[in-house]
């Protein structure tokens, strides 16, 4: 092959570029460093966060923090902090990926029951953002059916935001008529109508609002807000169902990590601190449920009454949840298997 | 020196240090990450094994990555030797430009190539608003993944025949004009056998970059199960479900099929080269 010399630095520099280097991992020595491994749509929200945080540890002990973020999807998380990144807090979209990091050892097993509230200090919701004037008159989960109606969705298999929305309308079915047969049917007819898995939310995002695929997007609640403001309220609309999943992204400390590092103190007081109104404030702004009632009272026009019920309460757990619907051999794979 | 010995010696000096360094380089680069895969897989026993790489999701992944990338790679073939052909033999303005343009896939981050080609073909994008009027689909659909893979292949067509073509001297082609042959007689009998090797080279790095092609592909798959996910979609999805030995298992079939196939290739382009010799 003929690659001269400008090719291969070119090639070079573009290798470079593609593999990208984390940020700062390095460059913490002085102060106390805390690495938050989270998944995708939190940026703006930790990064608001993280701010408020330093500022209230400043003020409490004098000590300056740095935390560190690291985004992607939630499973490809779990999976790089098994696999060795060293985070001293994961913030991830679903408890099965955590129970995952437990698995191997590096936190306890009942992590969930550490923290307020199942260890989740927000939730969320399973939202519709249609286009604008919903032309195609989409009220609610049974609309989605509709022949001819076209859903996004991203692949449960490859995204946590999309098994909570496979979820929410499986248990909004068997909820409705009391029988997994007829929720198993209706979550059958509702992927008959999916022309597209993308991998990940983000990406079912952007095949839903900058390619204009689709009558009708299935998504996280806050990332529906989110399309609304990146994309204009003049475009689109969301539309809010009847019932639907109350999702809730947990978050727990590394304990193997946080004792290598000498972190314990800092994460636990982090991870607390999400908790408190200013904190509550934060997640509010971002589109999130917050817990703290008056901080819900105080947002109430962000956040629409839908009837949210448990996974629990359809699902018993999340491996359970796991192992029935997206398991190889699954649910999810039976519906797609003539 | 008196007495010859009887081994039969190489002339050329240092064999054995290079051959060392080679065998040295080759197992750190290729063999040793490679072989990973396969001892990911042993601990997961024969039937599971069997099982994660023949169920039917599995298998009509594979089916639809060696497809795809088989015609990809074919008009690659095509494609590729015009655009070497051009370049080589004519001058025009704009020529080194050109030139240049056929690398950037190389540089190109192929999650890029990907998004370009969903923007383009989607219902609203340039090329999908036409394409909507013929009543043909082309994003989440083979028949995209065939094209992003063509973009992906491209370069090396056109890189591997490119000084092949520089080498055949026109006097061999206007000798055999003036012998009497006729121009498809020429291009038939004559330039083709002399790049037939080079080409089945270049399509060779086309098709085996194509099997593994992952990021430009699911932006433009739509990655519906039984019909437009690919093999390394589904390697990724079983990571994605922590299943590490289910998702070595599908990348073990994969590289022994890749493998196989690039074998067979380089065995026929050995004999075709002593055929013509």
């Amino acid at each position: 092959m003929r690659l001269d010399w400008t090719r291969k630095i070119t090639l070079a520099a573009s290798l470079l570029l593609a593999s990208g280097v984390p940020a700062s991992i390095a460059e913490a020595a002085a102060a106390q460093t805390l690495l938050n491994v989270s998944y995708d749509p939190t940026r703006e929200l930790y990064q608001s966060e993280n701010a408020a945080f330093i500022k209230h540890w400043q003020k409490k002990t004098g000590q300056t923090a740095v935390i560190n973020q690291s985004h992607g999807g939630s499973g490809k998380q779990a999976r790089a902090v098994i696999d060795g990144l060293e985070a001293d807090v994961v913030t991830l979209a679903l408890a099965y990926d955590i129970d995952a990091i437990a698995d191997s050892k590096l936190l306890a097993e009942n992590w969930q029951k550490k923290l307020a509230q199942n260890s989740t200090p927000y939730t969320s919701t399973i939202v519709f953002v249609v286009r604008k004037g919903n032309p195609k008159k989409i009220k609610n989960w049974d609309d989605l059916v509709t022949p001819g109606i076209s859903v996004i969705t991203p692949n449960p298999k490859t995204s946590g935001g999309a098994r909570w929305n496979y979820l929410a309308a499986w248990g909004y079915k068997q909820k409705q008529t009391k029988s997994p047969e007829k929720a198993k049917a209706f979550i059958k007819a509702l992927y008959k109508n999916v022309p597209v898995l993308d991998t990940g939310a983000r990406g079912s995002t952007i095949t839903f609002a900058q390619r204009g695929l689709g009558d009708v997007l299935i998504a996280w609640e806050n990332e529906a807000h989110l399309i609304l403001k990146e994309f204009g309220s003049d475009k689109f609309e969301i539309v809010s169902p009847s019932v639907s999943i109350l999702a809730e992204p947990p978050v727990a400390i590394v304990d193997k990590n946080v004792d290598k590092h000498g972190t314990r103190k800092l994460a636990e007081a982090y991870l607390n601190f999400l908790y408190t109104p200013q904190a509550q404030d934060i997640i509010a702004q971002n589109y999130y449920r917050p817990r703290n009632p008056a901080a819900l009272k105080k947002y109430a026009a962000n956040f629409p009454k839908i009837k949210l019920f448990n996974l629990s309460e359809v699902f018993t757990d999340w491996r359970t949840a796991q192992k029935t619907h997206f398991k190889d051999g699954g649910v999810f794979d039976q519906i797609y298997t003539p | 020196m008196s007495i010859v010995k009887n081994k039969k010696r190489n002339i050329l000096p240092g064999f054995g240090l290079s051959m060392g360094y080679t065998v040295f380089y080759l197992s750190a680069i290729v063999i040793v990450p490679l072989s990973m895969v396969f001892f990911n897989t042993v601990p997961m026993g024969w039937e599971p094994f069997m099982q994660a790489v023949t169920a039917p999701r599995v298998l009509a992944a594979y089916r639809l990555s060696f497809s795809t990338a088989f015609f990809a790679s074919l008009f690659d073939a095509v494609a590729g030797l015009l655009t070497a052909w051009v370049i080589v033999r004519y001058r025009f303005p704009g020529k080194a430009i050109l030139d240049a343009l056929v690398d950037l896939p190389f540089a190109l981050p192929t999650a890029v190539a990907g998004i370009c080609f969903a923007t383009l073909y989607s219902p609203a994008g340039w090329l999908g608003e036409i394409s909507a009027k013929w009543n043909l689909q082309i994003i989440n659909t083979p028949t995209g993944i065939v094209l992003a893979l063509i973009f992906i292949g491209f370069p090396f067509v056109v890189r591997t025949l490119q000084p092949v073509l520089e080498e055949l001297e026109v006097e061999i082609e206007e000798s055999a004009h003036s012998l009497g042959a006729t121009r498809w007689q020429t291009f038939r009998r004559i330039i083709l056998p002399h790049l037939f090797p080079a080409l089945l080279t270049g399509v060779t790095l086309a098709f085996a970059r194509s099997i593994g092609e992952y990021g430009s592909v699911i932006f433009i798959a739509g990655n519906l199960p039984m019909k437009t996910e690919i093999a390394p979609l589904m390697i990724m999805s079983k990571l994605d479900q922590f299943d590490y030995a289910g998702a070595s298992a599908v990348a073990l079939v994969l590289l022994l099929i890749s493998f196989s196939m690039l074998l067979a290739l380089n065995a026929i382009q050995e004999w075709q080269q002593k055929a013509y010799r």
